[in-house]
């Protein structure tokens, strides 16, 4: 197993096919996520957080991780950006701009992460300019990927199928709407309160 | 295919989140930067899983751990914003300083508030 040897013989000016597809991807997946956290409209970020993440997925599949690939899109296209876009309708997100979209420290935010990334793109251009990744054989299929799964991991996937349960029952109680035992602070609370709906007193 | 392109995409991508992260100011957002920095962390886990054949397969194992956790995560993260949403109208992270430390002339302010964050803790 060759692991930094064999990159001398290939240059950055002489880009073969698949990584002229992954830089081009790369550059949408990227222009993508800045819209992302730039843009005043809120649904639109939820949007174009479906292009960050799907152009993510092509990545995946470019590095021969198929089965990660499509995980991805099933998990983070399918239901996260469904979750973000209900959250987004829940809280009464305005539709179109909203000029109070970005907080006040937007340049100091600005300036940190660009020392982290001319930090960061430094030390790891410094660290693997000579690293080459050999992509004939095929790392990530899904047999290869269940049986490391199923053989080598099996404890920490049943105790992450318990963090699921965990989760979701720490959101059902987390957003359920007071117990019966509490009806009269939740009353006096709709009485208060602004954002409360009136759908709490036909319970 | 050389190590430094998804390594750079990785930074380029976490580093945008990061932004995200400390500028947004709608809580739903700062989650959705979330989501982008805990991508480009996978993109890594994969590019260097890729890159070394672990036997185990460790990194692609640790992706799809990740990816649940941060499902998990972001139905927690909602339900916590709606919420506050609930009881206070807003999902402005700026406005949510009822635990901000404050100096002694603004003590009075923060009595003022009690009775909602005593709602709050009933809820």
């Amino acid at each position: 197993m060759t692991l930094a040897a064999t990159a001398a013989g290939q240059g950055f000016l002489s880009p073969g096919g698949v990584e002229i597809a992954f830089l081009l991807v790369g550059l949408a997946t990227l222009g993508a996520a800045v819209v992302t956290v730039t843009t005043r409209q809120l649904v639109h970020a939820a949007l174009w957080l479906v292009v960050a993440l799907g152009g993510i997925a092509i990545e995946y599949l470019l590095l021969t991780a198929e089965f990660i690939a499509w995980v991805q899109v099933l998990i983070y296209v399918g239901s996260v950006v469904v979750l973000l876009l209900f959250g987004l309708m829940l809280t009464k997100a305005p539709i179109g701009r909203s000029p109070d979209a970005d907080s006040g420290n937007r340049w100091a935010a600005l300036i940190v992460a660009l020392a982290s990334a001319g930090t960061l793109v430094w030390v790891v251009v410094d660290a693997f300019r000579a690293t080459w990744i050999n992509l004939d054989a095929v790392q990530g299929s899904t047999e290869t990927t269940g049986r490391s799964l199923f053989q080598y991991w099996v404890l920490p996937f049943e105790a992450l199928s318990v963090l699921l349960l965990a989760a979701l029952v720490g959101a059902i109680v987390l957003s359920r709407r007071g117990g019966e035992g509490k009806a009269p602070a939740a009353a006096l609370r709709n009485t208060t309160a602004t954002a409360p709906a009136p759908r709490e007193e036909q319970r | 295919m050389h190590l430094a392109y998804p390594a750079v995409l990785a930074v380029l991508l976490f580093c945008t989140g990061l932004y995200g992260v400390l500028a947004r100011r709608n809580a739903i957002l700062v989650l959705m930067s979330v989501e982008l920095m805990l991508n480009a962390v996978n993109l890594n886990l994969v590019a260097f899983d890729v890159w070394l054949r672990d036997t185990l397969h460790a990194g692609q194992a640790l992706t799809l751990f990740t990816i649940t956790v941060a499902a998990a995560e972001i139905g927690i993260g909602l339900a916590i914003v709606l919420l506050v949403y609930r009881n206070r109208g807003s999902s402005d992270i700026d406005r949510l300083r009822d635990l901000a430390e404050r100096p002694d002339g603004a003590d009075a302010e923060a009595t003022n508030r009690q009775p909602d964050t005593e709602a709050e803790a009933t809820a």
